[in-house]
Formats: structure tokens, sequence, C-alpha cells
């Protein structure tokens, strides 16, 4: 046995220099360009500082904000009707999107269906979701899982096409019943699209939690932001729109994260390896 | 222990009749090493998936110990050509060959021998930790093969399984497969549309024609059991068979009937009795 050795090498991933040193710098230089430039622009009078508040007081209004027990209740909230709203839209889509594909002649019955419910927005619903449940949660909940369900069943049907008949054929030669096939390689064929449909699911189930709030006043950062506007509070308004925005930054990070370590044997995450 | 009788598979679809396979008959003894050679495109792959109850014939029957095949057996492992597909990627090297084995729902410490007992019969008992892709074509294969060994089958079928391979790689697993079957006395179908390679490893060798395809020739392998990749392969005997088996390729290409040529020891008939083992 020549070859009897492991010659598998850890994947490298860097091509060659530091370059997540350089990067990260740059990247912090760019922001604080940024931050200048937003301090300085109603400083000057350029624009209205009374709609245009300059960062320091952005920064004040934040502070404020992180000390006032009402806001992390709307933070609560907010990342309840999301993460409640997207579990939901998770579960089912996957569901739905296995079941599909698995039971013969289901997916050309439905294909249609879907292709006209997907494209209908989300926000086009509230005036259903506020005749149904006024202004409670179960509303935010209806507008963010119909939101999400799509992007999870689109991506679990393309994902669940993508399993290798030699694969395939391997598992049954093997006795492997359906379950079991269903379990050892449709899933984990299928889960790098999955895995994309959450990414995307999660950052459009934020947005559709924060609009909800928003227009249809239930509670959250989105209702938060609308007392505040009407109240003239603008540099309130900017500090709550900054702490949604960096909602958005780390769920997009954090699932970037649970793609990694879930996915760590998929060409896309190992990256080269020396054969 | 495998009887295959009639065997006919004709593909219908989108208006197209294709018969692959017309009319096959022959037997596989116990313990027996059976090489099937033929011309690309003589639905080598057709049969063996017929065989591995992966696809259902349209006419005649495949019997494994006496029992009509009409599903996969139980006792039956494949090993394909397309190693890095027939993997599967997202599972440890152990993990691969232990999954049949969990399926056939044997308890834990059987299946850890088995799998320690097999990688360590293909010569990788220690990249049994590592995922395939991180191994070489070959080593690859050799997991492949493992995972078949593991699984305890009455018949392995495989497949062209070094098609893929370099030339160096694929001796040594002709010697690995040829080493296996002696040592644990398995039955071995082995497909492959290489001549050289089916004279070396087999006993007994059926040449098929072109497609429709019917079984063009049969003919016993008298090389002596002890074979090796340096000697035999110069054997004047081996270069003869191989001529002969040759000349029978070229003519089922050219859809005539067989050749007599040299001093073959042709098994006639049909129904051959399987030698002795």
């Amino acid at each position: 046995m020549k070859d009897g050795h492991l010659d598998g090498a850890p994947p490298e991933r860097a091509r060659g220099g530091p370059p997540g040193l350089t990067n990260a710098a740059l990247g912090a230089a760019g922001l604080g360009g940024f931050l200048a430039l937003c301090e300085a622009v109603p400083r000057l009078g350029v624009v209205s500082a009374e709609y245009f508040p300059p960062v320091s007081r952005i920064a004040d209004a934040l502070a404020g904000e992180l000390g006032d027990g009402a806001f992390w209740t709307a933070l609560g909230d907010t990342l309840t009707g999301w993460a409640l709203g997207l579990a939901i839209a998770v579960t089912a889509g996957v569901l739905a999107g296995v079941v599909i594909s698995v039971v013969p002649y289901l997916r050309e019955a439905t294909a249609s269906t879907i292709e006209f419910l997907r494209p209908i927005p989300s926000v086009a619903l509230i005036p259903l979701a506020v005749l149904l449940y006024g202004t409670e949660l179960r509303s935010v909940l209806l507008l963010v899982v119909y939101a999400s369900f799509w992007q999870v069943l689109l991506q679990t049907l393309y994902g669940v096409r993508d399993v290798d008949p030699v694969a395939e054929e391997t598992a049954r030669a093997y006795g492997l019943g359906t379950w079991a096939r269903v379990r050892h390689v449709l899933w984990p064929t299928a889960l790098p699209y999955v895995m994309t449909g959450v990414r995307l699911a999660a950052a459009v189930a934020l947005i559709l939690a924060v609009t909800a709030e928003l227009v249809i006043g239930a509670p959250g950062l989105g209702a938060r932001i609308a007392v505040a506007q009407t109240s003239q509070a603008v540099p309130e308004m900017y500090a709550l729109v900054v702490v949604t925005g960096v909602l958005g930054l780390l769920i997009n990070v954090g699932a970037r994260t649970v793609e990694r370590r879930a996915l760590a044997w998929h060409q896309s995450v190992r990256g080269e390896v020396a054969v | 222990m495998l009887d295959v009788r009639g065997l006919g598979k004709v593909y219908e679809g989108s208006g197209r009749r294709v018969e692959a396979v017309r009319d096959l008959t022959f037997t596989v003894g116990a313990g027996e090493l059976v090489c099937l050679v033929g011309p690309s495109g003589c639905g080598k792959t057709t049969l063996l998936k017929c065989v591995a109850g992966l696809l259902a014939p349209t006419a005649g029957e495949v019997l494994l110990r006496g029992r009509p095949v009409t599903g996969p057996p139980p006792g039956m492992a494949v090993v394909f050509q397309e190693y890095g597909r027939s993997l599967f990627p997202w599972m440890r090297v152990a993990e691969n060959v232990g999954l049949p084995l969990k399926q056939k729902k044997l308890p834990g410490s059987r299946r850890r021998d088995l799998v320690a007992d097999a990688l360590r019969s293909v010569g990788l008992a220690d990249a049994a930790g590592a995922y395939p892709w991180q191994l070489s074509g070959g080593m690859q294969q050799r997991v492949a093969i493992a995972r078949a060994l593991a699984y305890e089958p009455d018949v392995l079928l495989m497949d062209e399984p070094f098609a893929a391979v370099d030339a160096q790689t694929r001796a040594d697993l002709e010697d690995l497969v040829r080493g296996l079957w002696r040592e644990r006395g398995i039955t071995v179908l082995f497909v492959t549309h290489d001549i050289d390679e089916a004279v070396y490893l087999g006993e007994r060798v059926l040449v098929l024609s072109a497609s429709p395809t019917v079984v063009q020739e049969q003919l016993r392998i008298d090389l002596p059991p002890e074979r090796d990749q340096l000697h035999t392969r110069v054997a004047p005997r081996f270069a003869e068979l191989r001529t002969h088996v040759y000349a029978q390729v070229q003519a089922a290409k050219r859809g005539t009937a067989a050749v007599p040529t040299a001093d073959a020891p042709t098994v006639p008939g049909r129904t051959p009795t399987p030698p002795a083992t």
C-alpha cells in the first residue's frame, strides 16, 4: 500500500500575506471617515441639523436609549417577533420543501401556485394582518412568516433537486429505506441551499418585523421609531435606526458563522485541499 | 449463487425504444470471480443495475441464492465507478463505511469491529477520521471497497471500479481486489471494458456482444491462482487468452459470431457449470 498514508493537509484559506489585518484597518478607516463626514455636514450647515443631527448628538441619544428600560423591552419585542417568525418559516419551509419534492407529482401540482403567491409583497398583507389580529404580536408574525417562508421553501426545493443520482443509487444498493435516504442523502445535499435560504430569510424577517411595528404599531423598535418621529425626537429616531442596522449586521454575521460550522465539509467552506 | 436468466431490458421514453440488453443468461458460482467484458455501450451498466435490483428488467429474472431479485437485496454490495459521487462528502471515512451497517441494525461494537477490519484490509486504517475529499482518487475507491467489505455481502458487484484512476493505482487496486477475493472467499461479479484487467483478475470471463446484448462467449481463465502484475502479464498463456478475448470483443463490435482463435477453453452452452471452489 504505497499510498496508505493520509495525505490530506489542513485547508489553506488565505492566499499569501496577512490580508485580514490590512482589510480590517481599511474598513475601520472607511467607517471613521463616514462618521466624520456625517458629523461635519450638519455642523457646516450644508443640511439642517434639525433633520440631520451630527453624529455626536445621535451617539448621545443612543447612550440615553441604552440606559432606558423601555428601549430594552422594545428590543426584546422586536427580537421575539423576528425569532419566532423565522423559526416558524424555517420549519414550515423545510418541511414543505422536502414533502413537495419527495411525494411524486406534488412539485408539478404546486409549482404554479408557488409562483403566484411568492411575488406578493408581504407588506401588501398589512391590512389583512390588522383586520385579523390588530396590533398583536400575531400581526407581526403573519408578515414575517409570509416573507421568509418563500425564501426557505425555494432554496429547499432547489437543494433537494441537487441530489446526486450515484449517491442515491449507492444508498439504495446498501438497503437504505426512504426515511434513511432523506436523512443521510437528501438532507445533507440540501443543507447548503437551506442555509442560504435561512440567511436570506433572517434578513427579510428583521425588515418585516420592524416594518410591521412601524406601520401597524405593534410594540417593538419600529413602534418606538414612529413615536420618536411624531414627538420630534430626531436624534433618538436616528439612534433607533442605527440599532436596527446593527441588529441586521449581527444577524448576518451570526447566520454566516452557523453556515460555516454546519457545512465544514462543503466545497464552498473547506477551501483548497492538497491531494 | 447468482443466476441471471433470459435478462432483457428495453428503455422506452419520448418515442424512442432502445433495447439495451436482449437476452442474457449466465451463472456465478459461490466464491467465484467472474469478469464481464464487452465493447463500450454494450449495456454493461444496465445489466449490473438489473442484477443489483436498482433497475427492473423488462424480461427474464435475476436470482440470488435462488430468490428472485426485485429490489436491492440485502446480500449484495456495489462498488461504483464514480467513487467521488458514491462516497458521501459530509461523512468521515469511518461513517461512510459504517452507514450501511447502521441500516442493518448491527450493534455498535460489531459495527466498529467490521469498519476497522474493512479499513485495515484495504490499507486505510489511519484514514478513518478523514473526509473522503481529503484522500486521493485511489484511496477513495479503497474506501468504497472497504464499505462493500464491511457489509459482508454474498455477492460483490463492481461496475468498472478502476476506470477513473491512473494506471499504477489501478494495478495496486487490481491486486487488492484479487487478494481480498482469495482471502475472504467472496463471490465477485466484475464489470470492465478493459480486456487485460478482465483476464488478469477473472477466473472466468464473459464476453458480451454489442447492444442489444447477449453473451458472446464464456471463457475459463486457466492461469494459476497466484497472479502478480510482473509475471502474469508477460506469461505466454496470458497473451493467448488476452488475444482471444480481444478478437472476440472486436467481433462483437462488428456484430459477427464468435471466431475461434488459439485453444481457448470456451465453456459450451448457455448454462455452464461453475467450477468447484
